[in-house]
């Protein structure tokens, strides 16, 4: 698809004085893509030009048309000497290119210059027409969509999740070339920027051939990463998870994880198919069987190959002939190979379905045949699952194994999404994370990354065995990470192990079909924490006991997952940010020494950041974390450690233990004393956290569950006295397994300072309310007032005797007062929320930490907090009962009922449900960590805690709810029920968020990625307000550039907003700064639902009855 | 631990409103924060002090940076930088052009002159008003000046126009800009009791009635200037005082009118010709710029002290002009009834304003 780009320079405003004589510029502007550029007339004597160009035409590969930016200077004429650059624009034309993204590129653009920053405006309109080009060898993956949101976009359907997709391409660094040192700072910023800006486009397009070859059309989750190694060269590196999405057709369509319970489209539903041969064309709609229509004939042949092999697995019950939905016509010269491999893996799934990588031929060049074999493959075995959830407890297994087996064989089962469709997460194991500390070497051959490709692949390796260590055969939430010092790189990438169901990595969302909901509901709900490994045979010492919702599955005491809440757990009370910081110093040293000395300081600090968190966790009496995120930053002299978490209270796990505090000279009374006080202070925080995040789980006592109780070895562990010595020393396991309670040991000043620290953290001003995951549990009634903000902090530190207490302190200090900073300056959005709290430490120099914090504050409304509040224990039990009913009316079609009062509560499961929120009063469990340590690369490890899953009824499944039963029902009245937009309050504001949606409105369309990288250097540090005037200055600017891309693609937000990097120097001395930052996110059109909002908010919480008969009413 | 950076950016700027009084107020970082202090918001909130150090350190950079598009407001609306929501926009720039009355008296009528600001130490003493914010207060003044001065059209608009204020703050700034154009004398310890409000009031009679542009709105609109021409003519004026008889004819057909419905009859009778001369003469004089500028003085000294010593009360003083201004349609001899009315129509206006205590 070669193509015509399009250009037309309409005027300038607000340019900057460029000739002091006169007080006026003489603008004109250059306008280049590729090796080709063209030039507008010179407007005279104006700070307001008005070109009004012709349309400058550039004819172009696609493949160009990918990788380049669009760059767009302005300058201003000089008769006599060379002409003065005014500032740059670059316009990413890569939203242009997908078929149904923006149509035209227009708008005002900030002009950019790295030296001066933005220096007025210029109105550019761009256009792209692509010609249809039917050539199979192309390198380029036009139309292949990207998205940063790390869960199914709101306006798709996932149709199959094909899996990991990855790439990373190097090059020198301008900064580091010869040629650096006789250039200007500016052209080196510039050459700078642009290369970061081919490398990414370049990286997007590579990416999009191997989300093709896996015949997807959609990279969701994308996250791209710049290394600046210095002198050994520039990374950009890219993960994301392939997937085939559809545009949702109908307002009634599922829609994942979105708040908001009225789903009113606005679009004219459509679907369109912009790579011709992936799959089926012709809308779809929840009943999918009678609208898929496959074209070619040659392929419907091979599918019903396969699908006759579904059948042979798939009992009668299947009463649907949904399955071959990928195997659409291939018409590729790959697919020949593909399908053969088709047949062999469903031959092979039919005959022994257990056999375990039979596909062996995972070399490099077949690669790609491979992978889709795979796929196949899986999506065969997922044929099985639907059914197989009635068959009972072998067959599960046995499935299990199917899958198991089938996700083996690609080369890395990751998932980059934090979110996923109700009923695709079966277990959750835990955080499984590796990390590789690396010496940098020049890069000598940028088009041969091997080295770079094969550190990743081994850290990717690594992850993937420890998944499979812990019975699960996937990665989910997965993202990788670095941290660069001088020539020492530590490579860090982590997870949560889980189990899927196979039959979302075929079939995404809503046609699961009933039967499929049935099964999960009454086994797989509450099913996400349970483990997934054997018990007999467990990777590490775990408590488990069995879920305290369902009471037949295994559960660990304590999960730890990356991902964001499953929007059907059961959380009791509230949500809370909870963090690990840590700073170890490390003696200077060159090269290799450097090297180890941090490999040998990164197995402790994990070990200490897991401590603090799991004593944290248990402080606040919560039992779970979502969305873990531990940040290991090398330094010169020190390594920094942050995590962080959003901790729960999951009603399927065991209530936590508490922490006692055991001293070590037990003769002393006073240090007795000393002793007790502050178990009594612990206890009380215990007990205040409690109240203030409202986890009150029902007691019920232990006769009613008549269920098994702990397994005896723990019981007798109750009985058991609370101070042990140090016996477990003896083991090399590090956990805390073997104690009753978790028992801090004050045996040394060290252990003291632990104590005082966890006491230190102070809880939120009231009203406010923090998490890094997308969603406060426990909150669910949001208004629509968000703010995102940035904030950075550096301190430095005083150099003299520094030791890791008091550096700890200082870390510590300079973490809570940000965020009482935060706390004080969001005051007037009471009651507001802090979500997706992204910390990010960096060591620029050797006594400088940077914090850096992104987060969007959203107002929620207080009256139902209050009486979520007041009425918390009722409504868990109304709600669990109400979701029971609502279990069984569903496939029964009886969602016309509207007696929300009176339901017919299946009795037992009642009892049950009300029931599990009991559980072993207090009971003494332990933490669990397995630790691994590796030879030459540091470590690795394990965690778990453990959770249930009843069901939860918060906004975004009440969401889900209304929209499955009018599915059926009432699809066209709900469109009728879409009610105009208020635009005009929306006019020229753009909104940005770290989240995947936005309050109170709905997105309509996805207009394409964001990613931009940003320069700015100065040499007049003090008149630009010193280092925070010039940082300050700097990030508004990002923003505004953001905001006007977006506003120029036509989008009104950008969702799914990230500052991946912001790296600050300054040498105050000369009085000199440069900071870069990369930032990203996608481009969207929102609608506002203002008056659905009423009726949303009126509804109080999460009665999923209640919302359900008002769906009905307002249809 | 020393915190060398510190910054917080919205994607949506957040403005404090006190905090932006006391950055507009001229305090300084550490003055604002004790005064916060003070005003009890630790309490309230359970910050510490460091908290609010940077948080009011965030907000004095960013109006800091706003402070140059609010030098030219129509800027603030399309810049991109900084997102702000239209009605924080409006409050940003009335703010910012607000003034203190305090202020405002001492420059009224002064050459808005780099000279001028060398006095604003002085002025800074005398009204307690920081130097700072005395310094903004003249720069807004000085720039609406230079902006609007060569512009044709009506003043108040032009100023709205250019500056987005609010229509109350317009005409404000429109009469300090008439005022600074034609030099008024306001120091006076005689209008010491006069309040701005008072001479922004006349201004605004002045522009309407006494400039170019109130005559013929077809031609070269300016509000700045007098009308010239119409000084030139008020010479013809000095007639109704110089002349004896005639001024006899008015006297008499005023009291005749006037008999009965004054409570200070007597007074107003006896004191007439020298009321009448002295307004009379005001008009005559007006050619000069001298007594141009000293035309408040005039009209206190000749008019409101010699009333307000005979204690008339406002009400006598209305009947009083209206009857004064009337009454010479009915002299026969006097020719210039038209420039009568325009010179009377604005001066009993004025007048009836400045007469209070």
């Amino acid at each position: 698809m070669p193509g015509k780009l399009k250009v037309k320079i309409v005027a300038g405003r607000h340019l900057p004085v460029m000739d002091r004589a006169s007080d006026l510029t003489d603008a004109f502007v250059e306008v280049k893509f590729g090796n080709t550029t063209f030039k507008t007339d010179v407007y005279l004597k104006s700070l307001n030009p008005q070109w009004n160009s012709e349309w400058f035409k550039f004819e172009v590969d696609d493949e160009d048309l990918q990788d380049e930016p669009l760059q767009i200077t302005v300058l201003d004429h000089d008769t006599y000497s060379a002409n003065d650059a005014i500032g740059k624009v670059y316009i990413d034309i890569d939203p242009l290119l997908y078929s149904e993204a923006a149509t035209v590129i227009s708008g005002w653009f900030p002009i950019y210059d790295t030296i001066h920053g933005i220096r007025g405006e210029i109105n550019v309109v761009v256009k792209v027409d692509l010609f249809n080009d039917l050539n199979r060898f192309r390198q380029s993956s036009c139309g292949v969509k990207f998205f940063c949101t790390t869960s199914i976009p709101k306006c798709y359907r996932a149709v199959i999740i094909h899996g990991f997709v990855e790439e990373l391409v190097v090059n020198e660094d301008p900064e580091y070339q010869w040629i650096d040192r006789i250039r200007t700072p500016r052209a080196s910023n510039e050459a700078r920027q642009r290369l970061i800006s081919l490398m990414s486009g370049e990286l997007q397009r590579k990416i999009g051939l191997k989300v093709l070859e896996m015949r997807g059309n959609a990279v969701v989750g994308y996250l791209q990463c710049f290394d600046l190694e210095g002198e050994s060269g520039l990374v950009v590196r890219a993960i994301g998870t392939a997937c085939t999405l559809d545009k949702l057709s109908s307002p009634a369509a599922f829609l994942p994880a979105c708040n908001s319970p009225s789903k009113e489209m606005k679009e004219i539903p459509f679907n369109e198919d912009p790579n011709p041969n992936t799959h089926s064309s012709g809308p779809s709609t929840p009943l999918k069987n009678q609208t898929y229509s496959f074209s070619p004939s040659k392929s419907y042949s091979r599918q019903s190959s396969s699908s006759d092999t579904d059948l042979s697995l798939t009992p009668k019950t299947a009463p649907y002939p949904q399955g071959p939905r990928i195997y659409l016509c291939p018409s590729s010269p790959s697919l020949s190979c593909g399908s053969l491999h088709l047949k062999k893996s469903c031959l092979l799934l039919s005959e022994s379905s257990l056999t375990p990588h039979h596909s062996s031929l995972v070399s490099p060049v077949l690669r790609k045949s491979v992978s889709f074999s795979e796929e196949l493959f899986l999506a065969a075995s997922g044929m099985g699952s639907g059914s197989a959830g009635k068959e009972g407890g072998p067959f599960k297994a046995l499935l299990r194994q199917q899958t198991q087996s089938a996700l083996e064989q690609r080369e890395f089962p990751f998932f980059t999404l934090t979110a996923f469709p109700p009923g695709f997460l079966v277990h959750v194991g835990g955080v499984v994370s590796a990390r590789s500390v690396k010496l940098l070497d020049r890069i000598h051959n940028p088009d041969e990354p091997e080295t770079r490709d094969a550190w990743w692949a081994e850290i990717r390796q690594e992850i993937k065995s420890h998944a499979k260590a812990l019975g699960c055969h996937a990665v989910v939430g997965y993202s990788e990470s670095t941290s660069i010092c001088e020539e020492v790189c530590i490579l860090s990438a982590s997870g949560t192990a889980a189990v899927l169901n196979p039959r979302f990595l075929q079939d995404g969302t809503v046609e699961g079909c009933l039967e499929q909901r049935l099964e999960e509901n009454l086994s797989t709900r509450c099913g996400f924490c349970h483990i997934p490994y054997d018990e007999l045979n467990m990777p590490f010492p775990a408590h488990l006991t069995y879920c305290y919702n369902c009471r037949k599955q295994k559960v660990p005491d304590v999960l730890f997952t990356t991902i964001d809440l499953p929007t059907d757990a059961t959380v009791i009370g509230k949500g809370c940010l909870i963090q690990a910081r840590l700073c170890r110093l490390k003696k200077k040293a060159q090269a290799e020494a450097n090297a180890t000395a941090i490999s040998n300081l990164l197995p402790f600090m994990e070990y200490e950041v897991h401590t603090q968190l799991m004593n944290k966790l248990k402080l606040k009496g919560m039992n779970a974390l979502f969305g873990l995120r531990i940040q290991i930053t090398v330094g010169e002299n020190m390594l920094m450690g942050l995590a962080s978490a959003t901790g729960v209270y999951l009603a399927a796990l065991p209530t936590p233990g508490g922490i006692q505090i055991a001293g070590k000279t037990p003769n002393d009374g006073s240090y007795e004393q000393h002793i007790s006080h502050m178990q009594k202070k612990i206890n009380d925080t215990i007990a205040k956290n409690k109240e203030l995040y409202e986890i009150n789980p029902p007691e019920i006592s232990e006769e009613i569950i008549g269920s098994p109780i702990p397994e005896p070895r723990q019981r007798s562990r109750l009985l058991r006295s609370q101070s042990e010595s140090s016996d477990e020393v003896t083991e090399l396991d590090l956990s805390h397994g073997k104690k009753d309670a978790f028992v801090l040991e004050i045996d040394d000043t060290d252990a003291m300072e632990d104590v005082h620290s966890l006491l230190t953290d102070v809880p939120p001003p009231s009203g406010f309310y923090s998490c890094n995951t997308e969603i406060m549990p426990g909150i669910n009634n949001w208004t629509s007032e968000i703010q995102m903000f940035t904030s950075v902090r550096v301190i430095r530190l005083s150099s003299l005797n520094l030791t890791n207490q008091a550096l700890n302190k200082n870390f510590n200090d300079l973490c809570e007062n940000l965020l009482k900073s935060l706390y004080f300056k969001l005051r007037s959005m009471i009651p507001c929320c802090l979500c997706h709290v992204n910390f990010t430490v960096s060591l620029p120099e050797d006594e400088l930490i940077q914090v850096t914090v992104t987060a969007v504050a959203i107002t929620f409304d207080k009256n139902q907090a209050l009486q979520t509040t007041k009425t918390s224990v009722e409504k868990s039990l109304q709600r669990a009962s109400t979701d029971n009913e609502e279990l069984l009316q569903f496939p029964l079609e009886l969602c016309s009922d509207s007696l929300p009062s009176h339901p017919f509560p299946p009795v037992k499961e009642h009892l049950e449900s009300a029931s599990s929120n009991s559980g072993i009063p207090a009971a003494q469990r332990a933490t669990s960590v397995d630790y691994s340590s590796f030879a030459d690369r540091c470590s690795s490890w394990i965690e778990l805690i453990k959770l249930k899953a009843q069901t939860i009824r918060r906004g975004s499944i009440k969401t889900t709810v209304t929209v499955e039963k009018a599915s059926p029902v009432g699809d066209g009245n709900f469109r009728n029920r879409s009610a105009p937009p208020c635009a005009n309050s929306t006019v020229g504001v753009v909104k940005m968020t770290p989240l995947s949606f936005i309050p109170g409105a709905k997105i309509t369309k996805y207009l394409g990625i964001i990613n931009m990288f940003f320069i700015r250097e100065t040499t007049s540090l003090r008149e630009e307000g010193g280092v925070s005037g010039f940082l300050h200055a700097f990030i508004a600017e990002v923003f505004a550039m953001v905001r006007a891309h977006v506003a120029a693609l036509g989008g009104n937000a950008v969702v799914s907003y990230i500052m991946k990097q912001c790296v600050f120097m300054e040498n105050p001395n000369k009085n000199q700064a440069q900071c870069l930052i990369n930032v990203s996110g996608d481009a969207v059109v929102f609608v506002r639902e203002s008056d659905l909002e009423v009726v949303s908010s009126q509804q109080p919480t999460t009665n999923c009855q209640s919302s359900c008969t008002e769906g009905e009413v307002t249809t | 631990m020393t915190s060398e950076l510190d910054i917080f950016v919205g994607n949506t700027t957040l403005i404090d409103e006190d905090v932006y009084r006391l950055w507009l107020d001229g305090y300084s970082v550490t003055d604002a924060v004790a005064l916060r202090v003070r005003s009890g918001i630790l309490e309230q909130t359970g910050a510490t002090a460091a908290v609010l150090q940077s948080d009011t350190m965030d907000h004095y950079r960013t109006f800091h940076m706003l402070e140059r598009l609010l030098h030219a407001p129509p800027k603030l609306l399309h810049q991109l930088i900084f997102q702000i929501p239209p009605s924080r926009q409006a409050l940003l720039i009335e703010r910012y052009y607000a003034f203190d009355e305090a202020f405002v008296w001492e420059v009224l009528g002064k050459k808005l002159s780099k000279g001028t600001k060398k006095d604003l130490d002085d002025i800074s003493t005398k009204t307690g008003i920081t130097l700072k914010s005395c310094r903004r207060q003249f720069d807004n003044f000085k720039r609406v000046f230079k902006v609007v001065e060569e512009m044709r059209g009506s003043l108040v608009d032009n100023i709205q126009q250019h500056f987005l204020l609010s229509d109350r703050l317009a005409r404000d700034y429109a009469a300090i800009v008439f005022f600074a154009n034609n030099r008024f004398e306001t120091g006076k310890k005689k209008l010491q009791y006069l309040s701005f409000g008072d001479f922004a009031f006349c201004a605004e009679l002045m522009i309407q009635n006494g400039t170019l542009g109130a005559v013929d709105s077809q031609m070269d609109d300016m509000d700045m200037d007098l009308d010239k021409e119409f000084l030139q003519d008020m010479k013809e004026l000095k007639v109704l005082a110089a002349d004896k008889d005639l001024l006899d004819l008015h006297k008499s057909l005023v009291c005749t009118a006037l008999l009965g419905k004054l409570g200070v009859f007597s007074e107003m009778e006896a004191n007439f010709k020298n009321l009448s001369r002295g307004l009379v003469n005001v008009a005559a004089k007006l050619t000069h710029n001298k007594d141009v500028r000293d035309l408040f003085v005039d009209l206190v000294e000749k008019f409101v002290e010699p009333c307000r010593s005979d204690h008339w009360p406002l009400s006598d003083v209305r009947f009083f002009l209206n009857q004064y201004s009337a009454s010479v349609h009915s002299l026969d001899g006097f020719r210039h009834q038209a420039l009568w009315d325009r010179y009377m129509g604005t001066l009993r206006g004025c007048l009836l304003r400045l007469y209070h205590d």
